[in-house]
């Protein structure tokens, strides 16, 4: 879990949560639904008081540090590039008359949620001004006055990263989530549907989660939960993967599946892929300690569970099938690097290497059983940032080490593990992966069955045939005539 | 005249090439293309995928060549490209009525 942040409910933050609640009230005229959407506000807001107390006792206000703060900058700028590796991964997966618009699904995302972060979504996230424990707020609104004057204020007591990096940091992990859903929908939805879909899920599924694990909300170290969740087994993998398998279930498979799938078409960009992913994932994991002098644990912890996870990828096909092979090997590391994701800050290095290669044998099998049984969640998105997801979440109330879970950032967690140990923990760590799993399912089926009475959610079969990059884009990725 | 059409193996490109040099024979075009035979095709594996790949990356060499030097080119493509293992190709040859250089206007076994 990031440690939480914007719970602490400090006075000023108290006022704007009454602010806004009035005027947010003040809209509502009619006595009947005045009365009701108070209701749900106190609802909300119910929990509120319970986290104030925690964290304050303990966080005193630092000043705005630079290193910490340069890591979450060069944090950020590793984690962007995960999205255009993440194009490459899987764009060699697919067709080549349909590898512009596999990549596009994911690169365009760093304009459409790039844009929305800034106006919305990390107020949704990290705001405070529904006082509620399931969503944030829109005081942040623009990023409205983060940072102060010159953006360096500090990000909250306790933290001496600077508000504006955090943000920013942030950001990428909100592009970079759906992103991670077009595995299991490409060759066959509109690129329209897809557009609408990332838009809305973005805003009322990933800011939700982010609340709920890293803002101080509900399932987090500052919540009634107390799960841990170091840079987004949860939030971001498990979402994507139940996200994916549901799209995938409400969309369909590919006409003619499994009949007319193919090999991979460019084999190198996967492990470019993967390679740009591996890299990317230092920032991914290393940054979320927020603190620079702290970082080589997750940095560490990072790599040696996407090596174990790579080597045991490898090692089953080799002893399966006689071959290792390289789309394993980038399936592989991926998988350890999902595994380690929720854990890479509360293990140490014997643990991280049993959790990558814990994690890439159940992806493995994963894998294996949805070729068998034939169901199209086209490039495995379920099977390993899902599966990947659930076992590291999991894995983490298990192997977590209380040294590395400090009270003063993770009061439930750490009093969950002081009373009943990791076995208390992985209780509380399954509780957050159930309530993950049910309210992405149910929420991405809303907004695809929403969307689809809206509009067509996949293009026809006839421009199936004839491919996404000419259909959606008006662009071949090859040209045959060219010399 | 005759057109000389062989399919085979993209290794053996080169050697075949230099074999009908050296009987200076000059001037070929080759293209990629994908077929099988008595081989059959190969397995590959993507995670759990299984692929049983059909046709197998052949390159298809056209040469036309006059009636004189057929056999010795006819030999020297058979030498050149044998591995004597399976998928090692065929050769088609078939009669062409004319041949022109589009730059100078020859015609016939002079424009080739």
């Amino acid at each position: 879990m990031k440690r939480g942040v914007g719970s602490s409910g400090d006075p000023p933050a108290l006022a704007t949560v009454d602010r806004i609640r009035t005027t947010l009230l003040a809209g509502v005229r009619q006595p009947q639904l005045r009365r009701a959407a108070f209701l749900l506000i106190a609802a909300g807001a119910g929990i509120g008081p319970l986290l104030a107390g925690s964290a304050k006792a303990v966080l005193t206000k630092m000043p705005t540090d630079g290193a910490d703060t340069l890591l979450m900058l060069i944090g950020s700028a590793m984690v962007l590039l995960m999205t255009p590796g993440l194009a490459f991964f899987y764009g060699g997966f697919t067709r080549a008359k349909n590898v512009l618009n596999t990549m596009m699904m994911s690169f365009f995302l760093m304009g459409l949620i790039g844009v929305l972060w800034v106006v919305v979504g990390y107020s949704l996230a990290f705001g405070v001004g529904f006082g509620s424990p399931f969503i944030g707020g829109l005081e942040l609104m623009w990023l409205n006055g983060l940072g102060g004057a010159v953006g360096d204020a500090p990000l909250a007591d306790g933290f001496a990263l600077s508000s504006t990096s955090f943000a920013l940091f942030q950001g990428m992990f909100a592009i970079i989530t759906p992103a991670l859903i077009s595995g299991a929908l490409v060759e066959r939805i509109s690129f329209k549907a897809w557009f609408w879909f990332c838009l809305i899920w973005s805003l009322l599924i990933y800011s939700p989660m982010a609340k709920m694990v890293w803002g101080g909300g509900f399932l987090g170290p500052f919540g009634a939960i107390g799960a841990i969740d170091f840079a987004g087994g949860t939030v971001v993998h498990i979402a994507s993967g139940v996200a994916a398998v549901v799209g995938a279930m409400i969309i369909g498979s590919r006409t003619d599946y499994p009949e007319s799938i193919r090999p991979p078409h460019n084999v190198p960009f996967i492990l470019l892929g993967a390679g740009l992913l591996w890299f990317g994932w230092f920032g991914f994991n290393g940054a979320s300690m927020f603190a620079a002098k702290t970082a080589g644990y997750p940095f560490l912890t990072t790599s040696t569970s996407a090596s174990a996870g790579l080597l045991t990828w490898c090692l089953i096909e080799w002893f399966k099938d006689g071959k290792p092979t390289a789309v394993g090997a980038a399936t592989g590391a991926v998988a350890g690097l999902v595994g380690i994701t929720p854990a890479a800050g509360f293990v140490y290095m014997p643990q991280s290497i049993l959790i990558g290669a814990l994690t890439a044998t159940a992806c493995f099998i994963a894998v294996r059983i949805k070729a068998a049984i034939r169901f199209d969640d086209s490039l495995d998105t379920f099977m390993v940032h899902g599966v990947g997801g659930t076992v590291g979440a999991l894995l983490t109330g298990i192997l977590a080490s209380a040294t590395l879970v400090p009270a003063d950032y993770f009061p439930r967690s750490a009093e969950i593990m002081k009373t009943s140990g990791n076995g208390g923990l992985f209780f509380a760590q399954l509780q957050a992966v159930v309530i993950t799993y049910v309210f992405v399912a149910i929420g991405t089926a809303v907004i695809f069955w929403i969307l689809g009475a809206l509009m067509p959610l996949r293009v026809s079969p006839q421009q199936e045939e004839r491919g996404l990059d000419f259909v959606a884009h008006g662009e071949e990725a090859y040209d045959p005539m060219t010399n | 005249m005759n057109m000389i059409t062989a399919l085979i193996r993209p290794t053996k490109v080169d050697a075949v090439k230099s074999a009908l040099v050296d009987l200076d024979i000059v001037g070929m075009t080759v293209s990629d293309a994908r077929g099988f035979g008595r081989q059959k095709g190969q397995v590959e594996r993507y995670r759990g995928n299984e692929f049983t790949v059909e046709f197998l990356p052949k390159s298809k060499v056209m040469v036309v060549v006059a009636d004189e030097k057929l056999e010795a080119a006819l030999a020297a493509i058979s030498a050149a490209a044998r591995t004597g293992e399976i998928g090692d190709g065929k050769i088609f040859v078939t009669p062409v009525r004319e041949a022109i250089r589009i730059r100078t206007g020859d015609r016939g076994p002079i424009a080739l």
